[in-house]
């Protein structure tokens, strides 16, 4: 064996012919790694939805689904509208300057992140690793919330806390505000969450 | 090619079938290599065991899965009640379930308790690397077995964990939103998601944990079985070439282990009878109520063998990323000052701790934590390399290393126990603790095992006949 010589051209051939099968097992590679993004069918059912607030007390919270994910509607009370900027100094990000085109759309880029300041509408979705926070809208101490508490919401997994605009504090494990999905006001009590186009 | 063997004339049936075979398939040569004549230290210990066990939680793993999806449904809109009908309409469906979660977690305490042994007597030193490595790689293939399993029978916990371990991946820099979006199939964790953990749970990694465990006892029955001693039996044998500290594993090891067997199912069936929820750590409470997509549990929290983990993951916050950043300048300005190198390696160190530091301030702390939890796993398969002890075995190192895998141990349990708990300040500060000295035992462990003073090992394993 090792006392052969090396013919070259056949190695060289061996080589050409090993890329080229190299090549097609990549290209065989692309309809399987493909079929992991998602159907059609899981694209086309992004459709908006229409929500009905009339229903909705200040103070209140209501849920709807949207991509298969929570959206929240809160009625905020002006109490509540008016201690926002007082957080500020305790967010990461109070001015939601980060990811805007993802995550606040121009209408929502305010102290209170909403069209109308007593309605938020956001998606129920912690920026970190994807869990539903609850709502803890009552100020004072409680479990798992530090003593000065203002109201907002309190991610059960690693303990993010976002106040009531849903903007998280600082030092937390959540890097980003949670997301203001575009929505628009049909009328004074309907919203349709998912489309924002002013037709 | 070996030429044909004529069975010789007075052969009995049984044996000239086994001719037959032999001259085609390498049975008796398997066989003995394998158990016959596969020579095994005479001093193993308790902690040898667990081997043997994990392969007995293998079997039961993969006979009671094969029935379970016999009855089982794949679709998020059927999935949670086909379990319970599994539990409560299948005859022997209840046992046959308890039975594969009571392995889930009856397998990471066996392969634990495995790997800590190859701690102790440097199971993993030269030239068992490749053992520790296929074993290392085993370890993910449970995680991956796991937890994707976990999704299955589609409770809040099932699901809510899927949402947090899947969204680690789009923590990733640049490709992660489209790395997960990828792995999940959908824009959230939905009926694509559970179809193909389904697939991967019952066929893509088990063949690929059949491949490793393969690997990994063809590995360790090429350069043979280490012993509490940290002796190489190899290095001592008689006329006939048989290690003189070496017994045949059959039948000495087989019957050793039966007993082993024997004692772990009794302690399996009485948690399988008694307690098959492991008081809410083995099947956690939460996962008995159907996944709803709206409302996340108020407290989640993965199954314990996942937890010290996961404590890592929610350890790392801002406050730790600074800690971090400190402590590389530290060990930079010591490498400088005291690690000898040339004028260009010094410049070259600087420089490299200065980018670490920056790209730890540049991305966010989330994606970090990705990073430290993978990393705490990863770390493992360069055991081999960090441990540069004079001596292989626990018996012989300087007796304070057996405090510093006494606080490694302590740390790896506080951090379990933290893990399954709520967050709160002071859990995280002691975590991050715990995960600084869980990285800490690992990366200067190049440096600390070679300290103190060595104990002679002997020529031959220490044995007691009994």
């Amino acid at each position: 064996m090792s006392d052969q010589q090396i013919d070259s051209g056949k190695r060289t051939w061996l080589i050409a012919s090993s890329c080229a099968g190299a090549v097609g097992a990549v290209g065989a590679a692309v309809p399987f790694v493909g079929s992991f993004t998602p159907s059609e069918r899981a694209r086309a059912a992004g459709a908006a939805v229409e929500a009905d607030i009339s229903g909705l007390k200040p103070g209140q919270m209501m849920t709807v689904e949207w991509r298969g994910k929570p959206v929240w509607i809160v009625k905020r009370t002006p109490d509540q509208v008016a201690e926002l900027p007082k957080n500020d100094a305790l967010l990461a990000d109070p001015k939601s300057l980060r990811n805007p085109d993802q995550l606040t759309p121009p209408y929502a880029r305010n102290e209170a992140r909403s069209i109308k300041p007593e309605i938020l509408v956001v998606v129920g979705i912690c920026s970190h690793l994807g869990c539903s926070p609850i709502d803890k809208f009552n100020a004072g101490p409680q479990p798992s919330l530090p003593d000065n508490w203002a109201g907002g919401f309190l991610c059960p997994c690693h303990g993010s806390t976002f106040d009531m605009a849903a903007r998280v504090y600082k030092d937390k494990p959540a890097p980003d505000n949670l997301e203001v999905p575009p929505h628009m006001y049909l009328s004074d009590t309907r919203i349709l969450i998912g489309e924002d186009k002013k037709a | 090619m070996a030429a044909y063997k004529e069975a010789p004339a007075d052969a009995t049936a049984a044996q000239k079938l086994l001719n037959w075979v032999d001259n085609r398939f390498p049975l008796t040569k398997l066989y003995n290599e394998h158990m016959g004549e596969y020579y095994a230290p005479k001093n193993f210990n308790f902690w040898y065991v667990f081997g043997s066990l994990a392969m007995l939680v293998l079997v039961i793993q993969i006979v009671t899965g094969i029935f379970l999806v016999m009855h089982y449904k794949p679709d998020a809109g059927l999935a949670f009640a086909s379990v319970e009908y599994i539990m409560r309409d299948v005859p022997g469906g209840w046992i046959i379930r308890y039975m594969h979660s009571t392995g889930a977690s009856a397998f990471f305490i066996v392969v634990y308790l495995h790997m800590f042994r190859g701690l102790l007597y440097g199971s993993y030193r030269k030239p068992r690397e490749l053992v520790w490595i296929f074993g290392c790689g085993i370890f993910l293939c449970l995680m991956a077995e796991a937890f994707m399993g976990y999704l299955l029978p589609w409770g809040q916990m099932s699901y809510w964990g899927a949402q947090v371990i899947v969204n680690l991946f789009s923590a990733v820099p640049f490709i992660g939103p489209d790395l997960s979006l990828l792995i999940r199939g959908d824009y959230v964790v939905g009926d694509a998601t559970l179809n193909r953990f389904f697939s991967f749970h019952v066929i893509a990694v088990p063949l690929v944990l059949l491949g490793l465990v393969a690997a990994h006892i063809i590995a360790l029955h090429e350069v043979g079985s280490n012993n509490p001693d940290g002796v190489e039996i190899k290095e001592k044998k008689d006329a006939k070439g048989i290690p003189l500290d070496g017994i045949p594993f059959h039948p000495y090891y087989t019957v050793h282990d039966i007993y082993a067997v024997s004692v772990f199912l009794m302690i399996f069936t009485a948690v399988l009878f008694f307690a098959p929820e492991g008081g809410g750590y083995f099947l956690e409470y939460n996962n008995f109520i159907e996944a709803n997509p709206l409302k996340t549990p108020p407290h989640i929290a993965p199954v314990w063998y996942f937890t010290p983990f996961y404590s890592m993951l929610r350890a790392t916050t801002d406050l730790m990323v600074n800690v971090l950043c400190v402590i590389l300048a530290i060990a930079g300005v010591l490498g400088i000052v005291k690690g000898g190198f040339s004028g260009l390696g010094k410049i070259v160190l600087a420089i490299a701790v200065i980018v670490a530091v920056a790209l730890l301030k540049y991305f966010d702390a989330k994606f970090w934590g990705v990073v430290v939890m993978g990393g705490a796993v990863i770390i493992l398969f360069f055991l081999p390399w960090l441990d540069r002890s004079l001596v292989k075995s626990i018996r012989y190192r300087p007796s304070w290393h057996k405090y510093v895998y006494g606080v490694f141990v302590f740390f790896f349990l506080v951090l379990g126990y933290l893990g399954a708990q709520p967050p709160s300040d002071v859990g995280n500060y002691v975590s991050q603790i715990g995960t600084l000295v869980y990285f800490g035992f690992f990366l200067l462990m190049p440096w600390w095992s070679r300290m103190g003073t060595f104990r002679a090992v002997p020529e031959r394993v220490n044995y007691a006949a009994h």
